[in-house]
């Protein structure tokens, strides 16, 4: 579904990503985890189109598509999601008016026809159902006065709307209580299908707890210096990043 | 001063000297004497303060040349505007009075019906026209019309108070609480080039009473045309006004405004200004707070484009402690259009505790638009609050992006986040007919 090749950016003059290789196929979860500044953030925000990073090598193919190449809303129409880490305040804009229009834009692309007012709002309200969702946010502008949670789990909700094929979800469990994290993990696990796959990336193994990837990338210093499965997230939670970050000074290991 | 070199040759408002004789001359035996007096201080001011021009400070944006240099007639009475009119331009379906006006003067016929003053009981809502109200015998029309508008300072009020003669005068009575808006309709007829309306609004909340007021000026024609309005509002104790201006005139349409009000204490004013229209539009808001305890919102939205000129000045002044008010406006500009806004506020030394707030965001669409804003914050009080904060620029790229990663087109992302912008003001009218019509106005504007 998603292949990175020797994926290389700057921003700013500043070499942030030097040689990313990632596969992901359809139906899988994988966790990308690494320390501050690693990175991380920065290879979502270049999935998903933002301009400012400069691509300086490298390949995406999205289901045999040059990812790159597409503007931000072609990858969202052909099924690609950011669950943002910061989600933007956008006042005047209705909650309900921007979902509609966007999950039209998505249908479109797809060939099905619009939704009408009553099968959307039937669709909206069983979506927000899971997310546990008040659905007065419905007629509030997009995100204001929203709590940290709230945006975090509109995301999600977003993403039950939209049903994209890759799902990123950056730093989603930050700023979340133990309670909001267990729906929002619930609403993400729910969403899992065998066509679909996700993208999961966190700084600490919290989340993994409740979303368990098939595998788990470390990042450092813009690229991945490795991979494994699930208990490779125990072993950072418990050792640090130091034991593979510094070459294996401290523990020996490399 | 600057005049002194000139005063033997013509100067621009000569002509407007001159029209005011006539006026006076036909007015006579029957008007009051009282009004008489006052059209005559108000032209004795005009004939010292003069049409502004930019050297002046609080013109210094703002050149209005083109009205100075204009020789207008003062409308007289045979522009015709028929049902059909009102109905295509106003707001539809808003409940309650209308009282309408066709070149400055009150139409009875385009009006609510139940509008004869002498049915009025002293309890209820008062909607009447300026010309019948300054020839009844109510005390408070004769006391509050022209005390609070500064005509000895305002060129355009001086004008306007020069030529006071019809209007709108709604007054609230005490504990009096309106259901349902009152709609003043001024409409130009705009059929014959360089006509003038001064149009008068007096507007009275009594203690503890409510009242919505809607103030509609639009044309039909698109002739040259001039209003230079005045809109006193005076707020008693515990009352509450909301009043919503919305200048929908033609880009041949000069558009000068002055919005005084005065507020007692505990009395709560929302204004509006919707400035859409027009080629040069000035709108003064003066507000007086001269009460403890009271509120004092001003909301503001202007979209200028092609050449329009477009300034707001907004005045509060903080006379007493423990009062806040508050400040939204915004302004879109396209084309090579002018927009301008002064935001003072004043705070005299015993208004402690005073929690003043004032935004003021304007969108530049094109390279040609420019915009001139300008907090004045005078504060003479040790223990306030008074924000402000000012902003020119573009459409937020993070809002932009947001838009686009969830599959929504550039330029559709643009259009609803410049509908939103304009629709953040717009929401605010609580009036929803008047609302629900301009929200759909934005939406053709720029989402279509």
């Amino acid at each position: 579904m998603l292949e990175i090749k020797n994926l290389s950016a700057a921003v700013e003059g500043k070499q942030i990503l030097k040689g990313i290789d990632l596969t992901i196929r359809p139906g899988e979860v994988h966790a990308i985890m690494g320390p501050n500044g690693s990175g991380k953030s920065t290879l979502a925000q270049i999935l998903v189109g933002r301009e400012e990073y400069e691509i300086t090598g490298g390949q995406v193919l999205f289901n045999g598509k040059d990812l790159l190449d597409l503007d931000p809303e072609e990858r969202a129409r052909e099924g690609v999601f950011l669950a943002f880490q910061y989600p933007v305040e956008i006042p005047g804009v209705n909650t309900m008016y921007f979902l509609k229009a966007a999950l039209n834009e998505v249908r479109k692309s797809k060939g099905q026809p619009e939704l009408d007012a009553v099968d959307f709002l039937k669709l909206v309200k069983e979506r927000m159902k899971i997310l546990e969702l008040d659905q007065s946010l419905l007629n509030r502008p997009v995100n204001e006065g929203f709590s940290g949670g709230e945006k975090k789990r509109n995301e999600i909700f977003q993403m039950a709307l939209l049903e994209p094929k890759l799902a990123i979800l950056d730093e989603t469990d930050s700023g979340l209580d133990i309670d909001a994290l267990r729906i929002v993990a619930q609403g993400v696990n729910r969403l899992k299908k065998k066509d679909n796959a996700q993208l999961v990336i966190t700084h600490y193994q919290r989340l993994l707890d409740y979303i368990v990837p098939d595998q788990v990338h470390v990042l450092h210093d813009g690229r991945i210096i490795r991979t494994g499965d699930k208990s490779l997230a125990l072993e950072l939670e418990q050792r640090g990043y130091d034991w593979i970050t510094d070459g294996g000074k401290k523990s020996g290991l490399n | 001063m600057v005049e002194a070199t000139t005063k033997s040759t013509a100067r621009p408002h000569d002509p407007v000297l001159a029209s005011f004789e006539e006026f006076d001359r036909a007015g006579q035996g029957s008007t009051p004497s009282w009004l008489q007096a006052l059209r005559k201080g108000g032209i004795a001011h005009f004939a010292e303060l003069g049409f502004p021009t930019t050297k002046h400070e609080e013109w210094r944006f703002t050149n209005v040349a083109p009205i100075a240099r204009t020789t207008w007639t003062l409308a007289d009475g045979t522009g015709k505007a028929s049902e059909k009119d009102v109905l295509t331009n106003i707001f539809p379906d808003v409940p309650g009075k209308r009282i309408v006006f066709v070149d400055g003067r009150f139409s009875k016929e385009l009006s609510s019906k139940e509008l004869s003053s002498g049915t009025q009981t002293p309890t209820g809502l008062r909607i009447q026209s300026v010309y019948d109200a300054v020839r009844s015998t109510n005390p408070l029309v004769m006391h509050s019309l022209a005390r609070y508008a500064r005509y000895d300072e305002n060129p355009f009020a001086a004008l306007n108070t020069a030529f006071v003669n019809d209007g709108a005068v709604i007054i609230a009575p005490t504990r009096f609480v309106a259901t349902e808006p009152v709609y003043i309709l001024y409409l130009s007829t705009a059929s014959k080039p360089n006509t003038v309306t001064h149009p008068r609004t007096l507007i009275v909340a009594q203690r503890d009473s409510q009242l919505k007021v809607i103030e509609h000026h639009v044309t039909l024609g698109s002739a040259t045309c001039f209003t230079n309005a005045v809109t006193e509002i005076v707020l008693e104790e515990s009352a509450t006004v909301e009043h919503c201006k919305v200048q929908d005139e033609s880009l041949n349409a000069y558009h000068i405004a002055t919005i005084q009000t005065q507020q007692a204490s505990k009395s709560h004013l929302l204004s509006h200004s919707i400035s859409i229209g027009g080629a040069i539009t000035r709108n003064n808001i003066n507000c007086v707070l001269d009460g403890e305890r009271l509120e004092c919102t001003l909301n503001g939205l202007y979209i200028g484009r092609d050449s329009q000129v477009v300034d707001h000045h907004t005045a509060i002044f903080h006379n007493k402690p423990n009062c806040n008010s508050h400040e939204f406006y915004h302004g879109i500009l396209d084309g090579k259009s002018q927009g301008v806004f002064n935001g003072k506020i004043f705070v005299r030394p015993e208004a402690q505790k005073t929690d003043a707030k004032q935004t003021n965001r304007n969108l530049l669409l094109s390279d040609e638009a420019t915009m001139d804003t300008k907090p004045q914050l005078e504060i003479f009080a040790d223990d306030v609050k008074c924000t402000h904060g000012a902003t020119i620029g573009q459409l937020d790229p993070e809002s932009i992006f947001y838009l686009r990663a969830r599959g929504i087109g550039l330029e559709v992302a643009r259009k609803m986040l410049l509908h939103a912008f304009a629709s953040e003001i717009v929401n605010r009218i609580s009036i929803e007919p008047v609302r629900e019509r301009l929200d759909s106005k934005l939406f053709d504007m720029y989402e279509r």
